[in-house]
Parts: structure tokens; C-alpha cells; sequence
């Protein structure tokens, strides 16, 4: 994470309060030490301000703080200052943090040699760093040089990073990408006037001539390389380069970020590295295995921690507002249609579509929208995290040690670090999500979209906060984590999936699930079935499945596993729809099924 | 709650627009503060760099990067003509002479003994900043643009696609909610800005190309007759630099939806009269909207008053619907109750109450409306 020493306060943190300028809100949220534990108490939400008419950023967030101060009586501002540290019970916060993904967030440019090599691990570390990626050029990208410096100008990135070469290896290639960059003269975004941040993160014997080179063109800065040898990734002194020019140079020309930085007690981190540290923290602490997705109007992030390994991908155009119609395209209109429950002509459909794209603060009014709209989600959940598959992956290129048995299973390096049986929580996060009227639908749409295998936990973030924790558990540990635990995760619950497929009716597994007070709940769980039993959020059960032959649940086909399982808000889902997911093709029968499932569970309230 | 700060669509007789006139890069300001300029008059200009072209002249001779030097006939900053020789060999044997030309006319801008590699530059491409609108310039930001203020007419479309281009008004229905159909487009609307009402089909948007308007104003469209128009699905609503033809500005949304009477009375009002507009759209936080500039002569003093931006709505207040099922619906806001209230999706949200022009009422979110702005 960001190399700024965290901030430092001489008073005790029993008051916070922190922002999150969106593309579109800032949200802030009050924190206090309620006893011993901190508690989110209050929130407030106001329209960023980053743009045109008030090209000031603060705005919004005294406007989003004001909200605060009037509902939880507690005086704030002063003018337009944030009265730190506290001054009585009623005055003051003694902290304010913020995150920011205004202004189109942080975008990059990155460029290696080898494509899937160094290219891919310059956009590791472009992602991890909360960047939105907005072209990867390498040597062998298949395009040609012209082409190359011709899209190096017509882009305008926040900051670009450069890679290429292990240590001591040939420095041809990199050189000749930093002439293509050097030719282009590439302009960033904001400002006119100032330099572009270039970082060179590849073989550091070219360290000399890429200076030489770029050394007067761009605000450059060199650093380890990100790939020192084939078979190891060096990301972290990348990362956090780009977090310093986060806010060295690109938010000092963002409007109002002096501002709003001069206003801040810690560094303002990018929201989607914030996002990622509450993730890593949550797998790290409970050794888990976990999947995070924060769906927004514009982008979807996904994050993954696999065997302590985290990656990060943003799908830039997928998303429920601005990027809706972009989902549309993308899935095509038969993958959104396969999960609605009604007939809707396509021309009605597409038109809907468009209109949320160029209206995107509404919100669905009648049952039928709020259908059509999780639909969409699911589609945007199930692409994000196909795009995010492929990128989170082991090492490409390098040599694999081979024993005679692995000769026979032919395994490529670059494998996806992302198995769905070894996941143990999802974590959804995102207005879609967070705000969904049942919590019931928010599992239902994370189960449509990510198919998980076996058992798998689901929770929630309640109210969106999980910007804002990221950025306060570099400040104060303990104060994330409590508000993390008692506010902000909502567990869902658990949902088991065999994998196998076979006729609706047939028999998939028999299960007995053992509650803690002793009760014993039995029964066979047919393909095509979708079970709801409740089991409440401070309540474990134990179950055990015995599938048929043909079916898996983790530990081979037809073998038994007995499984503590966790519950939730929603309950223990059993899913006996069959994985791979397949929907009837026929019409009728599809909408017959879908009306089955969400009946089921009580996902709509007409089903209910 | 958020407090409802849903944006408006400004539609109105009088206004004081500045429209800030920026190049892409810094080059001459051709213009001073105070000067009256017509939209198609150019106020800037700047020299863009021409394109790179690189060649591997090692590669291409078979030498070593660091020899280069050697063969070269043309050295860094030299101009050249396309099929000029670059550089060339000289063998013992005639036949074995490897020659390099240049693909291009412009001049030789770097050459590198690292890589092997000439850089060449085309020569550079002048760009003209026009004026958009004609006002008068208030602001000049050196070397980098203008600030030219008009006192106007306004309409504010909702989307739209294309660039920014100028013509005479032109009503061709005779009311709000009349599609705009090929019969209503005549070869006399060349180069002009066509009115059209409620809607506009594929086939009439192909007679306006082959009429060859200047601009379309519709109250809506069909996603799938604007994916033909593209040739692709627009994924993100940021337009404003495609080629079809002409401007097109949805001024009520996508299906068939009536023009707000007041803009169509409005475009009704200046029919005959020159138009300044753009189709470009951005919708995000700060919204771009595509626009219909009227132009009313140029504005007498400076630095008039801009109008204030609103903020909340009030009781008595114009409202566009903007959402299914009531989407296009216009009335006015009768109640501001400040409870939230369940809707059918079983969410609780901040309402307002509408009352329509036959009396009747309804309730809608407070995020599903949007103010008709302007007196």
C-alpha cells in the first residue's frame, strides 16, 4: 500500500468521520466509540462535485458531511472546515479520511514486452493499485509501431507504468518502448500544464536510457522491476509508486484535491485499493479463500484472495447505471432475457435500457423494472468475474518441473488461481447488492451469476462502507474491524451446490442437517430444486449430503461430506439446480422454472 | 436519504450562455476579449504534431543498432521526401546494395543507436477552433482558448450523437406528439435543424441523411434504430464525435414520447431563425448535455449574469417522469411529503406527488422525476 507514513494523531480516534467521493455520490459516514467498540452511527449522501459547474471536489463532501451533522445533531463544520480534533461530546470529529473514485478514478496506461508476461504483470499492478487499466501495449501486441505511437496520443492517462525485461536480460525491446512513448508525447488528463507520471518498473539495466529518453519528457520515476526473474513478480514497489503519484501529481490536479487532501488526516487512497485492503484483511484474518465484487454505476471491481494471493480486475464498462447499456451489449440481450420471469418485448427492453443509461439516478418503480435490473446485474456480476478469471492467474511463461504423472495431464502455466470449491465467502458490495428490498435477492443474484460449487458463504456490505474502512484500518485497526464485524458485513448465509446435472425431479442428493438445539431437519434435494431453510446469522448447523452417483460436492462423484455451515440474514440455500447452470431453453419452461425458484425462496413479494 | 437533486433539463426563452472554446493542445488565440464572433469563425488555432513513423534501419540493412551511423544519408532534423533514401550500404558487390526509403514526406526526428530505429514525422496538421456560437468573447486563456458568451434561446436535449454544427430552424410537424416521418422531410431542408415531435423511425432517419439536414430534434428514438444509425450498440452515453450525417438530439428519451410542449412551443417560436447545436452527450457527475443554442444578438455589457444553478425542487414546479411506468409523463409537483414511503419493489424511498393536467395525481420517487428548467 501507499509508502506515506499513516497519519499520526496526538488524540485518542473516539470520533471519525469519513467520505467516499464517487463518480457520481459522496457518501460519508459518522463512526464513534460506543463503550469499547466503534460504531457507524450515522451517514450522509450528497452529489460529487468534481466536474462542472463546481469543479470542487469539497463541495460535495461538506455538502455529504452536512447531511451527517443534521441528522446526528453533532456539530462538524465550521464554515468550510472540519473541526478536528473533538472539542466537547457534541463538537468536532478527530479524524476525517476519505477515498475517491471521482473524476473517472485513476486511469493508466501500461506497457511490457511480452504481452502475457511482462504486460499482464504491469497490469497486476496497475489493478492492485486501484487503477483502471485503459490499454496494455507490448512489443508483441500485434500492432504496429505507427499504431502503437498513434494510440499512446490519443489516449490521455492519469499515469502510465512501463515494464519489460527480467534483470540483466536484453534491453532492446524496452528501449524501443520508451521511444514510441518519447514520440508520442503523450498529454495526461487533467492540467495541460503539468508533466505526465511515468513510472519504469522493467529490467533495470535500461534504467540509463529509458532516462535519457524520457527523462525530460515526463514526471519520471524508476523503481524495482516488477518482474526481476520469469518465475517471480515483484509487484509492491510498482504499487505503491503509483499510490505516491496518486497523490503527488494526479490529484493535485483534480479540482478541489489540494483541498480535500489539506483537509484529510491520512493519505486519500483510490477506492478500489481501499476496497481491496478490507478484502485481503478479511481472508488473511479468517484463512479464507474468498471472492469480493463491488458492483457500481459505472465499473465492477472484483477481487480475489486465493492461498493469500490477492489479485484485483475492474471491468470499466460494466455496470448498472452509466455502463448499463454496455451490459447489454456484452451479454447480448438472450443471456438478460434468460432471467427475467415474464414476456417483454426486446424493443421494450432495450428501450428501458437506454433510458437508465442516460437517467441513471433512477430507480425501479415497479416489480417488473427491479426484475429487469437484477437480471442485468446478474449478467454484469457473471462477466465481471469471467473477465477477472483470466487475469488472476499464475505466472505465465515460466518452466514447470515435471514429474512423469503430470506429462499425462498436460497443465499450462497461467492456470486461473480462481476454484470455485476451494472458495469458501463472497463478499458483494455495490448499490445493486447493498441495496437490494430482500437480502434474499442479493444471494440469489451472487448464486445466478458466480455459480459457486459446493459450500460456499455469501455475505453482504449493509450500507456501503467498505471504502471507507479500507482507508481507516491503515489508521486504526481495531476501529475498522469492529465496525467491519458489527456493521457492516451482512452474512447471507451458506449455499450448497452439487455439480452434476440430471432431469428436474430426479433424486441429487439426500441431507440431514443437525441444528444446534438438537433438531434434525431430513430430505432429498431433486435437480431442478431450489430450498430455502432458515438458519439464522448467530446460528451454525451441521450437514450432511449424500449426493448420487453422477454428483460431486467437493470431494468426488457420490462421495459424502459432512460440513459445519454458518447461517445467516437469508438462510442455508440448497441448490439443486445442477452445475453447470442451465436454464430450459424453451421460453415457457424457462419461465416456469424461474417462477419455481423465486417463489421458493420468496424473492419477490408476488411470490410470497 | 440523499436529499433529491435529480438535474434538470433547461428549456428556455432567455438565457446568458458562455461556452468555454478549448484547443487539445496549446497553440494561438487568434481573437481578443471584447471581439464579436460569428459560430463558424475560427477563434484559435494550434499545429498538431504530425504522425511517427518508425523504421528499423538495422534491421532493414542488417547491421548492428550502433552502426547506423555509418549508413545513414539523412541525419536527425533533416527533412525528407517520401522514397527519398534514408540510409543505404555499400557492398563490394552492386547488386547486393540494400536501400532504405522513406515512407513518408516530413523530417527525420530521431534515430537511435540502442534500438536501430529512425523516427519520422509527417508534417504537422492544422487545427481551426471555431467559435460554436456567435457572442462575443469574454475570457481569453493563452495559447489555449477562449470563453464566448451569447445571449440566447436554450434547449437542453437529454441525448444525443454528433458534433456541433449550425442551421436554420425548421418545424416540420404540426404538433408535439406527431412522428417525424419521411414525408415531412423535403429537399428544401438541406443543411437546416429539423423539428421534428414524438418520434422518429429508421426510414426517416435514413431520408434526413439523403436530404442532407443539418440536425435532427426529436422527442425519442428506438434503441435499435439508433444501433442501425451507429452501426454498433452504444455501450456508455459518451457521444458527440460520430459521423451519420447530422446531429441528432433526443430531447424526452428512448420510444415514442412526446416533446415537452414547452420545447416545442419554444423551437416553435424561433422557426426561420439560425441554431447553434451539438449533439454531444456525457453523462456522468457534471453532466454534458446535448444543447440547441438561439442565438439573440450579441449581449450588450459584460460579464452578465449567469443564471444561478437550482437547487431542490418546490412545490408548483414543471416535472418530466422519468421512468416506466409513467415514463414521459409531464405535470407539476403538488406535495413534498418528507416521509419515506414503500413503493411496489418494496423499497423506501423519498417521494414527491405529481398532479397532471386532467387533475389526476400519483406519487413517484423523487429520483424518477426531473425539473423542466428555465422561465
Amino acid at each position: 500500500m501507499a509508502t506515506q507514513a499513516p497519519a499520526k494523531t496526538a488524540h485518542p480516534l473516539n470520533v471519525i468521520v469519513a467520505t467516499d467521493c464517487g463518480s457520481t455520490t459522496t457518501k460519508a459516514i459518522l463512526i464513534e466509540k460506543v463503550g469499547d467498540e466503534y460504531r457507524q452511527t450515522y451517514r450522509g449522501e450528497a452529489p460529487t462535485t468534481v466536474e462542472a459547474p463546481f469543479e470542487d471536489v469539497t463541495r460535495g463532501v461538506l455538502n455529504a458531511i452536512a447531511e451527517i451533522e443534521e441528522l446526528s445533531g453533532r456539530k462538524i463544520l465550521d464554515g468550510d472546515k472540519i473541526i478536528t480534533p473533538c472539542r466537547d461530546a457534541k463538537t468536532g470529529v478527530d479524524i476525517y479520511i476519505s477515498t475517491s473514485s471521482a473524476g473517472g478514478g485513476l486511469q493508466m496506461m501500461v506497457t511490457g514486452v511480452v504481452q502475457n508476461m511482462t504486460g499482464e504483470s504491469a497490469q497486476r499492478a496497475a489493478l492492485g493499485a486501484g487503477a483502471i487499466v485503459i490499454d496494455v501495449l507490448a512489443s508483441n501486441d500485434g500492432r504496429l509501431p505507427h499504431e502503437k505511437i498513434e494510440r499512446i496520443r490519443t489516449m490521455r492517462p492519469d499515469m502510465i507504468l512501463m515494464s519489460g525485461g527480467t534483470d540483466g536480460g536484453a534491453v532492446t525491446h524496452v528501449v524501443e518502448m520508451a521511444e514510441y512513448i518519447s514520440a508520442a508525447e503523450p498529454r495526461p488528463r487533467f492540467g495541460a500544464t503539468y508533466k505526465l507520471p511515468l513510472i519504469y518498473a522493467g529490467n533495470k539495466d535500461a534504467q540509463p536510457q529509458v532516462k535519457k529518453i524520457l527523462g525530460e519528457k515526463a514526471a519520471l520515476v524508476l523503481t524495482d522491476n516488477i518482474r526481476p526473474v520469469l518465475e517471480r513478480e515483484n509487484l509492491a514497489p510498482a504499487r505503491n509508486k503509483i499510490h505516491d503519484l496518486f497523490l503527488e501529481h494526479v490529484m493535485q490536479q483534480a479540482p478541489g484535491y489540494k483541498k480535500l487532501i489539506e483537509m484529510a488526516g491520512a493519505p486519500i487512497m483510490p477506492t478500489p485499493a481501499a476496497v481491496g485492503v478490507i478484502m485481503e484483511t478479511i481472508a488473511k484474518r479468517e484463512h479464507l479463500n474468498l471472492i469480493g465484487v463491488d458492483i457500481g454505476g459505472a465499473t465492477t471491481d472484483v477481487f480475489s484472495v486465493f492461498e493469500g494471493l490477492f489479485n484485483r480486475t475492474v471491468s470499466a464498462n460494466l455496470g448498472m447505471s452509466y455502463s448499463i447499456s454496455n451490459v447489454l451489449a456484452e451479454a447480448g440481450l438472450a443471456n438478460i432475457m434468460r432471467w427475467v420471469p415474464f414476456t417483454i418485448e426486446e424493443q421494450t427492453l432495450r428501450n428501458r435500457i437506454k433510458n437508465k443509461m442516460i437517467r441513471p439516478t433512477t430507480i425501479p418503480q415497479t416489480l417488473d423494472e427491479l426484475q429487469i435490473e437484477h437480471a442485468i446485474a446478474r449478467e454484469a456480476l457473471r462477466l465481471a468475474l469471467i473477465h477477472h478469471k483470466s487475469l488472476a492467474t499464475a505466472l505465465k511463461g515460466i518452466q514447470q518441473e515435471r514429474t512423469i504423472s503430470d506429462v499425462f495431464e498436460q497443465q499450462q502455466s497461467g492456470k486461473t488461481l480462481i476454484d470455485m470449491l476451494k472458495l469458501d465467502l463472497i463478499v458483494g458490495s455495490g448499490g445493486i447488492l447493498s441495496h437490494a428490498p430482500r437480502r434474499v435477492q442479493s444471494m440469489l443474484m451472487m448464486v445466478d451469476a458466480y455459480e459457486p460449487l459446493g459450500v460456499t458463504r455469501l455475505s453482504v456490505d449493509s450500507i456501503f462502507m467498505m471504502p471507507h474502512l479500507g482507508v481507516l484500518s491503515t489508521i486504526d485497526e481495531k476501529a475498522a474491524t469492529d465496525v467491519f464485524v458489527r456493521d457492516c458485513m451482512v452474512y447471507l448465509g451458506t449455499c450448497v451446490a452439487p455439480i452434476g446435472q440430471g432431469k428436474d425431479g430426479d433424486r441429487c442428493a439426500d441431507y440431514v442437517i443437525t441444528f444446534a438445539d438438537g433438531r434434525i431437519d431430513k430430505g432429498v434435494l431433486a435437480f431442478g430444486d431450489l430450498r430455502l431453510v432458515p438458519l439464522a446469522g448467530d446460528q451454525k448447523a451441521s450437514i450432511a449430503i449424500q449426493p448420487v452417483k453422477q454428483v460431486n460436492l467437493g470431494a468426488g462423484a457420490g462421495v459424502s461430506i459432512t460440513r459445519e455451515v454458518q447461517g445467516g440474514v437469508v438462510g442455508l440455500l440448497l441448490d439443486g439446480r445442477g452445475r453447470p447452470l442451465q436454464l430450459p431453453t424453451d421460453h415457457t419452461a424457462r419461465v416456469a422454472s424461474l417462477k419455481k425458484w423465486y417463489s421458493a425462496v420468496g424473492l419477490y413479494p408476488t411470490a410470497s | 436519504m440523499p436529499h433529491s437533486y435529480t438535474p434538470g433539463l433547461t428549456v428556455t426563452e432567455q438565457a446568458m450562455v458562455r461556452r468555454r472554446r478549448m484547443l487539445s493542445l496549446p497553440g494561438n488565440v487568434l481573437v481578443t476579449t471584447g471581439d464579436v464572433v460569428r459560430a463558424n469563425q475560427a477563434v484559435a488555432r494550434a499545429e498538431l504534431p504530425g504522425k511517427v513513423y518508425p523504421l528499423n534501419l538495422a534491421n532493414q540493412l542488417g547491421v548492428a543498432p550502433d552502426e547506423i551511423h555509418e549508413y545513414l544519408i539523412k541525419k536527425a532534423g533533416d527533412p525528407v521526401q517520401k522514397d527519398e533514401i534514408l540510409a543505404e550500404n555499400k557492398p563490394l558487390i552492386k547488386w547486393l546494395k540494400t536501400e532504405v526509403r522513406s515512407p513518408i514526406t516530413g523530417v527525420v526526428e530521431s534515430l537511435s543507436t540502442v534500438t536501430g530505429q529512425v523516427l519520422l514525422r509527417e508534417p504537422p496538421r492544422v487545427l481551426e477552433l471555431l467559435a460554436y456560437v456567435d457572442g462575443r468573447i469574454v475570457e481569453v486563456i493563452p495559447q489555449q482558448g477562449v470563453v464566448v458568451e451569447t445571449n440566447c434561446s436554450l434547449v437542453q436535449g437529454i441525448f444525443g450523437i454528433g458534433g456541433e454544427t449550425w442551421g436554420e430552424i425548421v418545424i416540420a410537424v404540426t404538433s408535439p406528439d406527431e412522428a417525424l416521418t419521411p414525408r415531412h422531410l423535403t429537399a428544401d431542408m438541406k443543411g437546416k435543424v429539423v423539428v421534428g415531435g414524438s418520434f422518429i423511425s429508421s426510414d426517416a432517419l435514413a431520408r434526413a441523411k439523403e436530404v442532407g439536414v443539418a440536425g435532427l430534434v426529436i422527442g425519442g428514438i428506438h434503441d435499435k434504430d439508433l444501433r442501425t444509425l451507429l452501426g454498433y450498440d452504444l455501450g456508455v452515453a459518451i457521444t458527440g464525435t460520430e459521423q451519420v450525417g447530422f446531429t441528432l438530439i433526443l430531447t424526452e428519451g428512448f420510444g415514442a414520447i412526446p416533446m415537452a410542449e414547452k420545447t416545442f412551443a419554444l423551437l416553435s417560436a424561433h422557426a426561420g431563425q439560425p441554431a447553434s447545436i451539438s449533439g454531444a452527450t456525457q453523462i456522468r457527475a457534471g453532466v454534458i448535455r446535448p444543447e440547441i443554442i438561439i442565438p439573440k444578438g450579441v449581449a450588450d455589457g459584460h460579464g452578465a449574469a449567469i443564471a444561478p444553478q437550482r437547487e431542490g425542487i418546490r412545490i408548483g414546479d414543471q416535472v418530466r417522469i422519468i421512468r416506466d411506468p409513467l415514463f414521459g409523463k409531464i405535470g407539476e409537483v403538488a406535495s413534498l411529503p418528507s416521509d419515506l414511503q414503500k413503493i411496489p419493489t418494496e423499497s423506501e424511498v423519498r417521494v414527491l406527488e405529481v398532479r397532471f393536467g386532467d387533475g389526476s395525481r400519483t406519487m413517484i420517487p423523487r429520483t424518477n422525476i426531473e425539473l423542466i428548467e428555465g422561465s
